[in-house]
């Protein structure tokens, strides 16, 4: 045992040696700050975590509060689950990147949809032109999804799926192709992200308001609780909040305050809050300083715990357990000497790992230039095999608990995250506090901080605002062929011209009847789907019904 | 008083990200500019109407979607159209080396890829409006 008046004794004496040494070894700067600007002191000693109560604070994995992770063994068990974000193109092109990033060894799916589907307009819509095949790939009915996982068996793979407003469709989709298959959507393994709000504060493919988009995703909750118990019916997200200039701390709170909101509008639609909040999932961002996410990320665990636990009464340790993906982050990847960011993404990955995450996608170092190519995504996945297998992060569980700086930190953050969300619960909850433009503006103000900190020199970006170099323009960048959006508009053509209409309009229709009423949706949808109505005919039948989101233009 | 110069930052397409649209358009306005900013999901004709009703001199675009081959020449030749030849096109976002002479050859003036500081492209429109401001 410490004798804790001892230890602050020495600390106190060691910090009145260095003031004295100060003028004659100065150190480099007055002060020093985490990624996220937090202050970071000369020393962390036993007197830091002396308010820390082991077994109520941390304890131990895979039990309450999670602190540690959320399984017992963590990665002596099994690695995380390396899932590369990827599609692009027609949904053949993307066919075959999956399948190159299974004969890589990448261990689950995440499919990247172009724009004009994740704002559910089919691709020969008058505001898909551009975009279509662009940012993922692009999916207009069940023929493309068909082809998207032809060869790929679903029973295997788990598969994970950015799609937000128009996520009752695709997972629709999904569960259809499943069937083709033979696999009963009771086999099915993966994710959708399903997070409208955060769409509406920082990713911006939003399609309907907020209290249809709620509805959608309880409806989504409902249903798979019974129908596909092993799928997790959304990824509560914090990536994109903190991509959008967030701090680590406001990605904690943001990303919890919109948890909450969907547990309560679950829990107000008649679900019992373990019913469905075992299936709820999060992902986070991974950015570049160790320590800080690192804590970040137990004090996310802690946090969801205790909310869980003592808010909403949940009596499940399921229901307790924050569970995340984590991507590293892109926004802190440079068009300068972009070889750089492979040691970014390497710093980044530990995090997640060692933060204890259930999967990871890692970024490929081309990103801020263009989509990757297949060689800079091999190097990506290798960043994570290199960390799993080579590093010895993997070998003991919560390897960074008991650093006096690690458990400061994770105190801190905890802290400021639930300042944020009781300021968010005064607000009236997170869909308030967004209409109200709240959310937006704490993160444009710390956007905008960042900003200014690079151009001042202050913050440091290797490459960027110091040791530069004249570099040639890079080559061999990934291209989708223009052509990709008159190929979709060509198949749309001969769908619509093959199948039974009359079948689609009967299926379009009881699609509108559920809608207007109250009947969960998700049912008529994989009619309408398995009809081949398009993801456009069964968005625009839901515009009609709930109108369209406005946004908020905050500045 | 001398008339601020006026700047429309618009967010063209589908694309989401609007971090960069945001930080430029709050710069350029602590520079002295007034800024209109779009919000997302703008057509070009909606983008071209915005500025021919708010009178701009710089038309700011953003896009980080890879549809920028697509959408700036269109805001630029919808100018045209409605006769307007005197308001600066700006653009920027992930745009590949390869893209921009021939976007600057549909009448883009200038495009700021990621990286750039907000004083240089403060300083490209105090320098190269097509109006006295």
């Amino acid at each position: 045992m410490n004798d804790m008046d001892a230890v602050k004794k020495g600390a106190e004496a060691y910090e009145a040696g260095v003031e004295k040494s100060l003028g004659k070894f100065p150190e480099r700067k007055k002060d020093f700050v985490t990624g996220s600007k937090a202050p970071v002191a000369r020393l962390y000693t036993p007197v830091d975590t002396a308010k820390i109560d082991y077994l109520r604070d941390i304890g131990f994995p895979g039990e309450y509060p999670y602190t540690r992770g959320v399984q017992n063994t963590m990665y002596r068990g099994r690695f995380w689950t390396m899932r590369q974000y990827a599609g692009f193109s027609t949904a053949e092109e993307s066919n075959k990147r999956y399948k190159f990033l299974l004969e890589q060894g990448t261990t689950g799916l995440s499919v990247a949809f172009d724009l004009p589907t994740q704002i559910g307009y089919d691709s020969d819509h008058a505001l898909s032109q551009g975009e279509v095949g662009k940012v993922g790939v692009a999916i207009d009915s069940l023929a493309d999804m068909e082809i998207l996982f032809d060869g790929i068996p679903l029973d295997k793979v788990s598969t994970s799926m950015t799609i937000n407003a128009p996520a009752s469709v695709l997972l629709a989709m999904y569960i259809a192709v499943a069937e083709k298959q033979g696999v009963g959507a009771d086999k099915l393994n993966g994710t959708i992200q399903n997070d409208i709000l955060k769409e509406y504060v920082a990713r911006g493919t939003y399609i309907f308001p907020p209290e249809p988009s709620m509805r959608l995703i309880t409806d989504i909750f409902a249903y798979c609780s019974k129908e596909v118990p092993n799928w997790n019916t959304i990824s509560i997200s914090g990536y994109h909040i903190r991509e959008a200039g967030s701090t680590a701390s406001q990605e904690v709170a943001f990303t919890i305050a919109d948890g909450i909101a969907y547990v309560e509008a679950a829990v107000k639609a008649g679900l019992d809050v373990d019913d469905f909040a075992p299936r709820l999932s999060f992902f986070f961002n991974a950015h570049n300083d160790l320590f800080e996410e690192v804590a970040k990320f137990r004090a996310a665990r802690r946090v969801w715990a205790k909310l869980m636990k003592e808010r909403f009464g949940a009596k499940n340790p399921k229901s307790w357990m924050l569970r995340f993906h984590t991507q590293t982050g892109g926004s802190t990847l440079t068009a300068q000497q972009p070889d750089n960011n492979i040691v970014r993404v390497a710093i980044q990955t530990l995090a997640a790992v060692l933060g204890g995450t259930q999967s990871l996608h890692t970024n490929s170092k081309d990103e801020a230039l263009a989509l990757p190519t297949e060689d800079s995504v091999r190097i990506a996945l290798r960043t994570q095999q290199i960390v799993a297998y080579e590093s010895g992060a993997a070998e003991t569980v919560d390897p960074l608990a008991g650093s006096y700086y690690v458990e400061s930190l994770t105190e801190r953050i905890q802290a400021e995250a639930e300042s944020y969300i009781a300021k968010i619960d005064s607000l009236g909850g997170a869909v308030k506090a967004i209409e109200k433009g709240y959310v937006q503006q704490e993160i444009q103000d710390a956007a905008y901080a960042y900003q200014m900190d690079v151009e001042s020199g202050e913050r440091v970006v290797v490459g960027m605002n110091k040791f530069q170099i004249k570099e040639a323009p890079p080559k061999g960048l990934l291209r989708v062929d223009p052509i990709v959006g008159e190929q979709q508009a060509a198949k749309l053509k001969a769908l619509r011209a093959k199948r039974d209409q009359a079948k689609v309009d009967a299926a379009l229709a009881a699609v509108k009847a559920a809608a207007a009423g109250g009947d969960n949706l998700m049912p008529p949808i994989l009619a309408a789907v398995k009809a081949y109505a398009t993801l456009g005919e069964i968005c625009d039948v839901m515009r009609g019904v709930f109108g369209e989101y406005q946004q908020k233009v905050i500045l | 008083m001398e008339r601020k110069i006026r700047v429309l930052v618009a967010k063209p397409g589908l694309d989401g990200h609007d971090r960069g649209a945001k930080v430029i358009a709050r710069a350029l306005r602590d520079a002295g500019m007034e800024v209109i900013y779009t919000g997302l999901r703008q057509t070009p004709e909606q983008i071209v109407g915005a500025a021919i009703q708010e009178d701009v001199d710089v038309v700011a675009m953003s896009i980080l979607s890879g549809a920028h081959n697509h959408l700036f020449p269109r805001v630029v030749d919808l100018l045209k159209e409605k006769g307007v030849d005197d308001v600066l096109v700006i653009g920027g976002g992930v745009i590949p080396d390869d893209d921009i002479p021939g976007l600057k050859a549909a009448g883009i003036a200038e495009v700021f890829t990621p990286g750039t500081p907000t004083s240089v492209t403060i300083d490209y429109i105090k320098q190269n409006l097509k109006r006295k401001a």
